[in-house]
């Protein structure tokens, strides 16, 4: 794999398509689309419900097959992966921040994190011991033997983040993060990640609705009805969003 | 993982519990219906059991020790001539009445021995001596008499006396013995005796019991006796298993006992199986949130296999642990029937492991099939 820096390709998408059902229920998600995403930058994927968002979200980490075109994330072609290969590219490579969080809530935060070490092949000792660093990173430290249940929406997301970035993923994929949490508690995280997060070796792409975000993205994807309809970057979106 | 995977399963409390009842009923109904069915198979065989002999012979139509074809007394000499034979003696046993002092009756199994070797006496004596059975009107009552009549507020010792067909029995001793299918008391007397005590009848020998020479081999002694017309020899095992297939066989026990251990597999395989299901079903999003964070199927499967035994060997240790408080209960009071050998803990033990196997697949499959992609609704 090529030695990556701040402005390498690190997800490119060409003539993308993706449908669900069939007949008269088919239904065209993603219909070419082309897309870009670079080292170093904190990308944000914009659109309305229903626009193919989170589809073309789910078909750049891997979760989620496409019907034609091409997807590469770091210059491997996901599309000629095997499923067992693509698991492992996932795991040792992607990072996830989902919406509703998904810890395990009979999990410590502790044990949470620890998962992708884990599955990496890391002992017990040593995830727990990387992961309570991670938790301390995202502020949460005195929270390692708190489970899911005790913490607030804020500090789930927090752990969310700590888990998703305590394998070092090259790509970090965040969906809706601030979509269960209040204006504040999203702001913050935001701040989080793009503190954390954001190095010259690492993608963050971003889906989210939420507009008082849009000042964190280095660039704007914006998306409608399957297709790419506009990429925004530094003063655009200042002009525009802010 | 693994660790994770039982701290999963054991964080959801309500659900464990309800697994490990399940599995706990489905085994406490297989292993203690199978053992009351064992227990009752075993007690068929009491009259083998309690005449310890080698080698018992009877009318050739006989299948079973409980079944009696009467035979000549003459028999008792042919087979005593059949090479190989050490000794032979008659043996008289059948279903009598013995009447009360209050007039009541109770049914007896009585036992004639051979007076003068008193062959086939009980093995252990709780009052008194087997040798004064040879005494006039003699009898040995057994632990069940003492209790049978005591429920009929007749408190029976060495000394009582009671009545078999209009005749006089003196109780001169208290042995043990194994129960017997219908749980009639054993009542011994010597062989002559019986037959005064017993109806008149053509025929009144039972069977003939034999001990084969030293040098002579069971099988040879079996094999000659055989050839005898009109008599069928069989080792005492082997008599004893005949009984217990015969009941097996010519009876309704089995199906209905079948039903009952089938009915503990539906419960275990409705309970656990739905539940460990619904276990599954509602962690998909965490299972499918692992799946894309890099946990490929095969850490999945060790997972949930593990799950999936963990209840099962818990059910299973609370099942046969409270089958086995069960029999230490009962065997304390000699009924109902009981007896739990290892083939049917073997068997209840693959039963949950199919069961196990099967719910663990169910959910397997529905983790296979789930999309990674539902972890982003």
């Amino acid at each position: 794999m090529s030695e990556l820096n701040n402005g390498a390709l690190a997800v490119q998408t060409r003539s993308l398509v993706k449908t669900f059902g069939g007949g008269e229920n088919l239904v065209q998600a993603l219909k070419g689309v082309d897309f870009e995403a670079r080292c170093g930058e904190l990308l944000m994927i914009v659109g309305p419900s229903g626009c193919g968002k989170t589809t073309l979200l789910s078909v750049i980490c891997g979760t989620l097959q496409f019907d034609s075109g091409s997807v590469e994330v770091f210059g491997r072609d996901l599309g000629a992966m095997r499923p067992a290969e693509l698991t492992a590219f996932r795991g040792q490579n992607v990072g996830f921040v989902f919406q509703q969080f998904n810890l395990i809530p009979t999990w410590t935060s502790l044990e949470n994190v620890s998962v992708p070490l884990l599955l990496n092949g890391a002992s017990r000792a040593r995830a727990e011991a990387v992961a309570g660093k991670m938790l301390e990173a995202v502020g949460i430290g005195e929270k390692l033997h708190a489970y899911p249940s005790q913490l607030s929406g804020g500090q789930q997301q927090r752990v969310a983040i700590a888990r998703a970035l305590v394998h070092e993923p090259r790509l970090l994929i965040c969906d809706e993060p601030t979509a269960a949490l209040d204006a504040g508690s999203g702001r913050k995280v935001l701040e989080l990640i793009k503190a954390t997060a954001c190095r010259p070796d690492r993608c963050v792409i971003v889906v989210t609705h939420d507009s008082r975000i849009f000042p964190f993205a280095d660039r704007i994807t914006e998306m409608e009805d399957g297709t790419v309809r506009a990429v925004r970057d530094g003063e655009e979106i200042q002009k525009m969003y802010v | 993982m693994l660790r994770l995977a039982l701290k999963m399963l054991f964080g959801d409390r309500a659900k464990y519990a309800m697994l490990v009842c399940g599995l706990s009923f489905c085994a406490l109904l297989m292993t203690q219906q199978s053992s009351v069915f064992c227990g009752l198979l075993l007690w068929s065989t009491a009259t083998v059991r309690n005449i310890q002999v080698p080698i018992w012979v009877a009318d050739e139509k006989v299948e079973q020790v409980n079944e009696v074809v009467p035979l000549r007394d003459v028999e008792v000499q042919r087979v005593r001539s059949v090479p190989g034979v050490d000794w032979a003696v008659p043996l008289f046993w059948n279903i009598l009445q013995a009447r009360l002092p209050d007039g009541t009756f109770q049914a007896i199994q009585l036992t004639g021995l051979d007076s003068a070797t008193l062959v086939g006496r009980p093995v252990k004596m709780q009052a008194g001596r087997i040798e004064d059975l040879r005494l006039p009107n003699a009898v040995i009552v057994d632990q069940v008499a003492i209790k049978k009549f005591a429920r009929k507020g007749i408190a029976l010792r060495v000394g009582s006396t009671f009545e078999i067909n209009d005749k006089e029995a003196r109780v001169v001793g208290i042995c043990e013995t194994y129960r017997s299918f219908l749980g009639q008391p054993y009542v011994f007397t010597t062989y002559s005796r019986a037959l005064e005590y017993s109806p008149p009848q053509r025929k009144k020998l039972c069977f003939v019991l034999v001990q084969p020479r030293a040098d002579t081999p069971l099988a040879t002694v079996l094999e000659r006796i055989n050839q005898l017309r009109g008599l069928r020899a069989f080792a005492a095992d082997d008599f004893a298993w005949k009984t217990i297939v015969w009941y097996f066989v010519n009876t309704g026990i089995p199906i209905s006992f079948g039903i009952v251990v089938l009915l503990g597999v539906v419960v275990g395989v409705a309970i656990a199986g739905q539940t460990f299901y619904l276990f599954i079903h509602e962690n998909l999003r965490f299972m499918a949130a692992l799946k894309a964070m890099g946990a490929g199927m095969g850490m999945l499967a060790r997972m949930v296999f593990l799950q999936a035994f963990t209840v099962g060997f818990t059910g299973y240790g609370f099942g046969v642990g409270l089958t086995a408080l069960f029999g230490n209960a009962v065997l304390t009071r000699g009924e109902p029937p009981f007896y739990m050998p290892w083939q049917i803990l073997v068997f209840t033990g693959v039963v949950i492991v199919l069961i196990c196997c099967l719910s663990a697949l169910v959910g397997l499959v529905k983790i296979a099939r789930a999309e990674v992609a539902i972890v982003f609704k």
